[in-house]
């Protein structure tokens, strides 16, 4: 296995971008990314995207062929390869990507993630999200991801104390962060009583603890480490790279506040990369819910299981605090365009440890690590990078 | 330079208004969050007699009240609506009909979603400009469907006004117009269908700002005017915060759009909407005042005019029928269940 790194980062706009295609934003996040590593079209070897549901929110599958066609790439005859595994589809075409790499089978990747969502209304996104739950025990009994959470939630509170001031804590901090990204669908700071005071979705989850509905794409250009320094000044590289799944129905777990995919992946990662959470410095994780951060962080080990509600209040997960966590803003105010996002979160971190976060930068951030997950836990992908 | 333009006005609104928190208590929301995010408080109602047809002949005789012009120097009658009583026949004859314009007459329905009102005033300004007809009568009325818990429908109400268009007497000359046109589908109503869907949020930015915002600016362009060089201006209002909002994008200020601002208080009129706020100004307008309007239809387009009001406005008799704030005060509150009975909700044989 040959080591990795990433060369070039490239991301569009999240939002609901009314006057942009599919096509139009895989083709502005790629080429912004091949832009970025200095790269001709002819030296790449692959390209990996990933998309949880073109089919269904555009009418298009067979969206590989098509990302490397209306990138430009059609008369180069590229392999393109699109990458499924619901919300962490993005993540997980970097993991593939990142796979052909290091066996030494490809040099130069492309890795792209896309979700394309706002063409269709709120009522079929749901249900198009939906259908990353268990269709028999979950979806046609009406359960979406929003209710799903929303147990979680309940059950957190529960078992943990956990109250509904620190589920709103995790949507005012990252909307403070997005507000410092100029890429985020969000860029405004909200109060504690404005979430608290939102209409309700499903109890105790109101409207702004809720990731919403986007448009964007991300991408990334992977290649051996030992060439890396040939491309780039700050190259960024994969030190671990962690992947697990779990049942696909919350129900038939032990635990639901536990997301076991999280705890696998991250074990994988950590070993892989030797490191512990101790060492990480900056963190990307899967806030599609304000719950999902609070439990993303206790499964990362960052904090102990049941104290993640804390994680604000004691300045662990702030921008300035020990562990900041979703500096880009996270899905709930970047944005979250499903296939993009395990993408986007990486893109966020390169800029980190890059030194290029502007006002959102984590000082001396050397290591940090993106936490993508499908589902409400059904998998997880997890990747630790280093600055080289 | 000849003079061409409005020569009467008149307004017809339901006298029936249900409030924002009734229809929000239906549904379980809560009415003040509802209130003050739309911008509306209550909205008109047409009762079981009322219809397109009924807003139209009402509007029509009020102008002809306010004047002395024969019915029978119509030539012209087009009338905007996305509620035209029948799908196959037309409204414009049964006003035509019922003002005694008939039968020497050139009509036809219109329909562009909000706009086809302002889209009437233009075909009329047209044929009076090419000499084809001594007066047009113009009008923009609905009495708008909304779904029975989506958000329309707290904002669709009913209501309507009717321009004569010539080029004698004119109180409001029509120095400018120019239209905005893109396929933009962000409201609909299809064939056979109850009521219409839309596209949630994509109805603001893609669709009515920027319609708004590019018809209005190309008709400064094309007038070399400038927002202060108004007096009075109106736009479009599908909820009382979207023509506020575009107001400002511009350059205008609230002091130039409040009194053609009536969505707060009798909800959003559809066709009627921006002409019974052009019928607003009008009540109140003195010689020499400058009028900007815009108009706005789903689909998507937009309507713009530049107007200046004459002399002549003094000799119209305004008080022989009611003005807009007069036909907004005369009022009578009812619940939703006699909306439901009003509005074809309720079930029964």
């Amino acid at each position: 296995m040959r080591d990795v790194a990433i060369i070039g980062i490239g991301i569009t706009k999240f939002g609901e971008l009314w006057d942009k295609s599919f096509r139009q934003l895989i083709a502005e996040a790629g080429s912004k990314a091949i832009i970025d590593a200095g790269i001709e079209g002819k030296e790449i070897d692959a390209i990996y995207v990933g998309s949880m549901s073109a089919g269904r929110f555009i009418g298009q599958e067979h969206v590989g062929a098509l990302v490397a066609d209306s990138s430009g790439f059609a008369h180069l005859h590229i392999p393109a390869i699109r990458v499924e595994s619901a919300c962490a589809s993005g993540g997980l075409a970097l993991r593939q990507g990142y796979l052909s790499v290091a066996s030494g089978m490809n040099d130069i990747v492309v890795v792209g993630g896309i979700e394309k969502m706002s063409d269709v209304g709120g009522t079929a996104a749901t249900e198009t999200l939906a259908t990353a739950a268990d269709q028999e025990w979950e979806a046609f009994f009406g359960a979406t991801f929003p209710g799903i959470y929303a147990m979680i939630a309940t059950k957190h509170m529960h078992d943990y104390g956990t109250t509904r001031e620190q589920l709103a804590q995790v949507a005012v901090k990252n909307h403070a962060n997005g507000a410092l990204n100029p890429n985020a669908q969000f860029r405004r700071e909200i109060s504690l009583d404005t979430v608290i005071k939102a209409p309700p979705v499903a109890q105790p989850l109101g409207l702004l603890d809720c990731s919403p509905v986007s448009d964007g794409a991300a991408s990334l250009i992977l290649c051996p480490a030992e060439k890396a320094k040939k491309y780039t000044d700050k190259p960024v590289k994969i030190i671990g790279s962690g992947q697990a799944s779990d049942t696909l129905a919350l129900h038939a777990r032990d635990s639901i506040c536990t997301f076991n995919s999280t705890v696998y992946a991250a074990r994988m990662a950590y070993k892989q990369a030797k490191k512990t959470p101790k060492d990480i410095d900056v963190a990307e994780v899967h806030d599609c819910f304000t719950i999902a951060e609070i439990i993303a962080i206790e499964d990362l080990g960052f904090v102990e299981k049941g104290e993640g509600g804390k994680a604000i209040d004691n300045n662990i997960t702030t921008l300035d605090g020990s562990l900041p966590v979703n500096t880009s803003g996270g899905l709930k105010a970047k944005g979250h365009p499903v296939g993009a996002t395990g993408v986007a979160q990486v893109v966020e971190i390169v800029t980190q440890l890059r030194g290029e976060a502007e006002k959102r930068q984590v000082k001396d951030a050397t290591i940090g690590l993106a936490h993508n997950v499908g589902g409400c836990g059904a998998s997880c992908i997890v990747h630790i990078l280093e600055a080289m | 330079m000849e003079q061409i333009g409005i020569v009467s006005y008149g307004a017809d609104i339901p006298r029936y208004r249900i409030k924002v928190e009734e229809i929000a208590s239906v549904w379980g929301k809560n009415g003040e969050d509802i209130k003050r995010g739309l911008g509306i408080n209550e909205k008109s109602v047409p009762s079981l007699d009322q219809d397109t047809a009924t807003i139209s002949v009402e509007a029509a005789r009020a102008a002809l009240k306010r004047c002395n012009i024969d019915p029978k120097n119509i030539g012209a009658i087009y009338i905007g609506s996305e509620s035209h009583p029948y799908a196959v026949k037309p409204t414009g004859t049964i006003v035509g009909e019922a003002i005694g314009a008939t039968p020497n007459l050139m009509v036809a329905d219109y329909e562009f979603a909000c706009k086809a009102g302002t889209a009437a005033i233009q075909t009329c300004n047209g044929l009076v400009k090419a000499g084809m007809i001594e007066y047009g009568l113009a009008i923009g009325a609905d009495t708008a469907q909304a779904a029975p818990g989506d958000a329309l429908e707290y904002s669709a109400a009913a209501g309507g006004a009717a321009f004569i268009i010539g080029k004698k007497d004119v109180i409001a000359t029509i120095n400018h117009t120019y239209s905005y046109t893109t396929d933009t589908p962000d409201f609909w109503r299809r064939e056979g269908r109850k009521y219409p869907a839309h596209g949630g949020r994509f109805t603001g930015a893609p669709a009515y700002f920027k319609h708004i915002t590019n018809c209005s600016k190309n008709l400064m362009k094309i007038a070399g005017t400038k927002p202060e060089d108004y007096n009075y201006a109106i736009f479009h209002q599908p909820n009382g915060k979207f023509p506020v909002t575009a107001a400002k994008m511009l350059g205008f200020s609230y002091d130039q759009i409040k009194q053609g601002l009536l969505c707060p208080i009798i909800g959003n009129t559809y066709s009627g909407s921006s002409l019974l706020g052009l019928a607003s100004v009008l009540d109140v307008a003195k010689p020499g005042d400058k009028i900007f309007l815009t108009s706005y239809g789903s689909g998507a387009g937009s309507d713009s005019f530049d107007i200046t009001v004459t002399d002549k406005i003094n000799d119209l008799s305004r008080k022989n029928a009611p003005s807009v704030a007069q036909l907004i005060e005369n009022k009578e509150y009812i619940n939703y269940g006699t909306y439901a009975k009003f509005r074809d909700i309720l079930y029964w044989e």
